[in-house]
């Protein structure tokens, strides 16, 4: 199986080379990149050495301009897709349908794959993708369980790539606008789900609150982790009783369910974390390719160590044996 | 839900108490011309701040009785360091291990910030574009100090990896695939 892993920066990106990794996927530093976080990413001359250090070490870049172009400034994005191509990208991750109309007529040449943004998340649309658009990969959303993506995978010829690690977001994925709620900027328009700009710690005897948007998402005492104030996973009161509404501030942790995923069809499997720092992006590199090669070699899976990498510590399969369907 | 704690060496109190006495406004200019050499050498880590290279940073090693005011200044680099809070727009705080750790890529931000051994206060983005700055440019700042002491730099060298060894605490860039 391909390890697909995140690089934020050059130094992370040569990192998760360094450490094993198959391909790497990576975006430049503007609104094209649905991670585009403050002093992360890639300007054209960095993404271009980026990639020629990568294709030396055998390893593959993929591009990701997965947000949806705005009407009036389609000319960012479409440069985008161009520069990827002069740059020598493996594959760009695309997710909003005129784009990939766009670089199927304009850069054929160009492996396309389907980001997860565009929620494609039945083998129909799959297929619609593959046959409209020449789509050979899709990054399928984090809310199918593995007995669905077999389904998926026995009804299609197009690569499936699926999260096994890291940040997890729960809804549909492009779907979601709760941040502009608070902020203004969601993850479709602006790359950014409750950015940075917009928090804010307040840390009182030791009792940290987390705001975003000058709401109040989180409050945790002394001994607790301290949480990212993302929308979906704040603390909130509702109907007399507080808890985390939505989803718990928990870190996808798949390792286990690798030769699962195997016999379910899947290609890749994608690791989150381009805002993570090199040394975690070779941590986590490092064991994801041991698992994937002791699988190829027919041994055990090697025994998990990556916990203390996640968010809050605590870690789910997510969707992937989730019953509550 | 408690995150696992990192082991974080932390400066001896004897120590911190020592470096009470340290003069300030020479420790200042030393750390400013420190700093402006490193910014000769890796002008990409200013980039990267984009518009965050003139905001005020305090940075806060809590088992230090100082704190060091930090304005990247456009690759001018000022460095200030003050007792009590100091000002600036973003505070980063945790030991002195730690902030070296991340600076030498032994630690990951976010694991710090996670298990609240780093606190981050004032303006979020800035802290953050400079933690992914500091992250990119591959910071040896034992190797930026050997590079200045001309005979000493062998010596000194060897002085700092049995501090390194010693105390656990990193003042060298750690290979990625090695640390944890
Ligand atoms: S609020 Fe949560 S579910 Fe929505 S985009 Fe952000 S991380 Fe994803």
């Amino acid at each position: 199986m391909e390890i697909v892993c995140p690089a934020g920066t050059p130094a992370a990106l040569r990192a998760a080379v360094k450490a094993g990794a198959h391909t790497i996927y990576c975006g430049f530093a503007d609104e094209t990149n649905a991670r585009n976080f403050p002093g992360l990413n890639f300007d054209r001359e960095e993404m271009r050495e980026g990639i020629a250090f990568a294709h030396q070490h055998g390893s593959k870049v993929l591009i990701a301009i997965n947000t949806f172009p705005r009407a009036g400034s389609e000319a960012i994005w479409h440069r985008a897709v161009s520069d990827a191509e002069s740059c020598g990208a493996d594959a760009v991750i695309l997710a909003d349908i005129g784009l990939l109309d766009y670089a199927a007529r304009n850069h054929p040449g160009l492996r396309r794959h389907l980001s997860v943004q565009a929620a494609a998340a039945n083998a129909d649309v799959v297929n619609f993708y593959a046959s409209e658009f020449g789509v050979k990969r899709v990054v399928l959303p984090r809310v199918l369980s593995v007995p669905e993506i077999a389904a998926i995978n026995a009804d299609t010829e197009v690569e499936t790539e699926v999260f096994v690690f890291g940040g997890l977001c729960v809804m549909a994925e492009g779907r979601c606008s709760l941040s502009s709620y608070a902020t203004g900027r969601s993850p479709n328009m602006n790359g950014v789900c409750s950015p940075a700009s917009h928090v804010e710690y307040h840390d009182e005897g030791g009792v940290l609150d987390a705001k975003l948007g000058g709401y109040t998402i989180h409050r945790v005492g002394k001994e607790e982790s301290a949480p990212y104030p993302t929308l979906c996973k704040g603390c909130f009161t509702a109907g007399g009783k507080e808890g985390h509404l939505f989803e718990d501030p928990v870190s996808l942790n798949a390792e286990k369910l690798i030769p699962q995923l195997d016999k379910a069809g899947v290609t890749a499997l994608k690791i989150e974390g381009r805002q993570r720092s090199r040394s975690y992006v070779a941590q986590v590199v490092k064991n994801f390719r041991a698992a994937v090669d002791a699988l190829d070699a027919g041994l055990p899976m090697p025994e998990g160590m990556l916990a203390r990498l996640s968010e809050g510590g605590a870690m789910t399969t997510g969707a992937y044996k989730k019953t509550w369907r | 839900m408690t995150q696992p704690a990192l082991s974080i060496p932390q400066l001896p109190p004897l120590a911190a108490r020592a470096l009470r006495r340290l003069p300030l406004t020479p420790l200042s200019f030393s750390l400013t011309a420190y700093a402006r050499r490193i910014a000769k050498h890796h002008p990409g880590l200013f980039r990267r701040l984009g518009e965050f290279d003139h905001t005020r940073f305090v940075i806060d090693p809590t088992d230090l009785p100082f704190v060091i005011e930090m304005q990247p200044n456009g690759g001018q680099p000022k460095i200030k360091v003050v007792r009590g809070s100091g000002q600036g727009e973003a505070r980063i705080a945790g030991p002195l291990a730690g902030l070296l750790g991340l600076v030498h890529g032994a630690y990951d931000g976010d694991a710090l910030f996670f298990s609240r051994d780093l606190v981050i206060e004032g303006d979020t983005s800035a802290a953050l574009a400079l933690r992914n700055a500091i992250d990119d440019a591959e910071l040896d700042l034992s190797a930026e100090v050997a590079q200045i002491s001309g005979p000493l730099a062998a010596p000194l060298q060897k002085a700092l990896s049995f501090i390194e060894n010693r105390t656990g605490v990193s003042l060298s860039r750690q290979d990625e695939l090695e640390v944890w």
